[in-house]
């Protein structure tokens, strides 16, 4: 059975193939059975030299097969592909002959789970926000009073219709300017980011809205393409964007400067409504009125204060004038009253003084000297007589009291010659001593014999 | 036009009000800035009175060449007429 196989296999009546011949007959094999197939797989090994192809391995848990995605089709992928990631793929089975290698073609790639566009939109912006393209800090923040607005989409359509007539309503005298550009479609992101930067270079707006009525997450996507969103983050003047219904976001409402749920609710945002700005005007003039005016009336009565008091202080200085007038006038009296009593002092004083006058006292003093004089020489004379009588008087008493006059009568004074001690008792003397006896006439000079001091004894 | 005017002029009218309401100035110098109110609130109104509605349509033709005419809502047509109303 083994040894038939074996010579069917080579049989010599089959022609024996060479290598392009057999790799030639496999690939218009497999190329007309697999000319259409939709895979599912994971990316690996994936490649993408400068041609613009794309290179990757799909591969499940027990197999690999080879992939390619040309040019042509890797430019219409709208996300790109990364290693790791499960991808549904359309494509065709082909065979690379030098290599003997078979592969498959793609045409389309899904990513498996969302769709592409969603996953477009997450990693475009990722990226950008990576750029800084997003940031907070960014944000021109919108002018109040905007006198221009420019409106970035289609001139037909509910979007436009809304946003005028609540543009109209709310600030009636607005200027409007509208860039016409289709919101959908190839090449759309291209022109509304023209359109964007037009309005930039001119300077023609204040504001800018850009935007769009609902629609399907396809008919949005203009939205979320990298020119449009790149032109609105550049825009120097500020941008609204505003794209379908509430819930739907677009990578333009994270890049402008404010997102508005939808076309009205920018029209709403960018101005405000004209009544009342004139009547917040109107009340700013009656208030600085009335401010200036309650100002005029409390300076003023500020004013009447100050002279009211301006008046008091006048009044008291009057009073104090007065007061000093009269102090003056008392001082002056006072004065006077001092003086004059001062005056009279030294009159007095004067008079006292005129009548201490040295040469006034010698004259008076001088008849008076000769006045006394003869009444000294007169009393000298009265007073002569009297002591002469006296005297004779009192020598009379003195001869009468003399011893010499006791002497007369028979006594005699003894007296000793050695000292001359008068002699009272007899024991004064001793024997033999001399001794002097004064008579009333003379004296004796005597010896005592015998000394007898009592005469009784 | 003048509506980075009309700003600076309500801002600087509204900073006038705060200024003479708080009353910290004197009197000359509320009296220089009130009348500076006035002047404003009045070129404010005026600004407001002489703007005239317009609304005009962009183009750019293949020259760059750009170009402004009035808008009339029923005059261009555009692939996306199928667009909801919001």
């Amino acid at each position: 059975m083994s040894a038939t196989k074996q010579q069917t296999l080579f049989h010599p009546a089959k022609s024996i193939l060479t290598v392009s011949q057999l790799t030639g007959l496999l690939r218009t094999s497999i190329e007309s059975q697999f000319a259409d197939l939709w895979l599912e797989g994971e990316v690996s090994n994936l490649r993408m030299p400068g041609s613009g192809h794309v290179y990757c391995t799909l591969k499940d848990e027990f197999s690999q097969i080879r992939a390619v995605l040309f040019r042509s089709s890797a430019v219409r992928l709208k996300f790109s592909l990364q290693e790791g990631m499960c991808i549904i793929v359309r494509g065709r089975l082909t065979v690379y002959e030098p290599r003997g290698e078979y592969q498959i073609v793609l045409d389309s790639v899904e990513p498996k789970g969302i769709g592409a566009l969603q996953l477009a939109f997450e990693q475009l912006k990722k990226r950008l926000a990576g750029e800084g393209l997003f940031d907070e800090a960014k944000k021109t923040p919108l002018p109040p009073y905007p006198s221009r607005v420019g409106i970035v989409t289609s001139p037909t359509g509910a979007a436009i219709r809304d946003m005028l007539s609540v543009l109209h309503r709310r600030w009636p005298t607005l200027q409007i300017i509208i860039v016409p550009v289709p919101v959908q479609g190839e090449g759309a992101a291209q022109h509304m980011a023209n359109a964007v930067a037009l309005l930039n270079e001119e300077d023609l707006v204040d504001v800018i809205i850009v935007g769009r009525g609902g629609g399907s997450l396809e008919d949005l996507w203009s939205f979320n393409e990298e020119v449009l969103v790149r032109a609105i983050a550049a825009s120097r003047v500020p941008v609204v964007s505003a794209v379908g219904h509430e819930t739907d976001v677009t990578l333009t409402d994270f890049a402008a400067d404010r997102r508005a749920a939808t076309p009205s609710a920018a029209a709403e945002t960018v101005v405000p409504v004209l009544a009342e700005v004139v009547d917040r005007l109107r009340v700013l003039t009656v208030r600085t009125t009335q401010t200036m005016s309650r100002l005029c009336v409390f300076e003023q009565r500020r004013l009447e204060t100050q002279i009211g008091r301006l008046a008091q202080v006048r009044f008291r200085i009057r009073q104090e004038w007065q007061r000093t007038l009269e102090i003056a006038d008392h001082l002056r009296t006072l004065t006077c009253n001092r003086l004059a009593e001062s005056r009279d002092s030294v009159r007095q004083r004067q008079r006292e003084l005129a009548g201490l006058n040295p040469a006034f006292l010698v004259t008076r003093s001088l008849s008076l000297l000769s006045f006394l004089a003869q009444r000294l020489e007169r009393q000298m004379m009265v007073l002569g007589d009297g002591r002469r009588r006296r005297m004779a008087a009192m020598a009379a008493q003195l001869t009468h009291l003399s011893p010499l006059a006791i002497l007369g009568r028979g006594y005699s004074i003894l007296s000793r010659v050695r000292d001359g001690a008068i002699l009272r008792r007899a024991t004064d003397a001793e024997l033999e001593e001399e001794i002097i006896a004064r008579l009333s006439q003379g004296q004796l000079r005597c010896t005592v014999k015998r000394v007898l001091p009592d005469p009784l004894m | 036009m003048g509506g980075v005017k009309f700003e600076q002029a309500m801002a600087r009218l509204e900073a006038i009000v705060g200024e003479l309401e708080k009353g910290d100035l004197p009197l000359d110098e509320s009296l220089k800035i009130f009348e500076e109110g006035i002047r404003l609130s009045k070129s404010c109104l005026k600004i407001l009175e002489d703007a005239e509605r317009k609304v005009e349509v962009l183009v750019q033709d293949r020259n760059g060449k750009k170009r402004l005419h009035a808008f009339s809502p029923e005059e261009e047509t555009d692939d996306s007429s199928d667009e909801l109303s919001s």
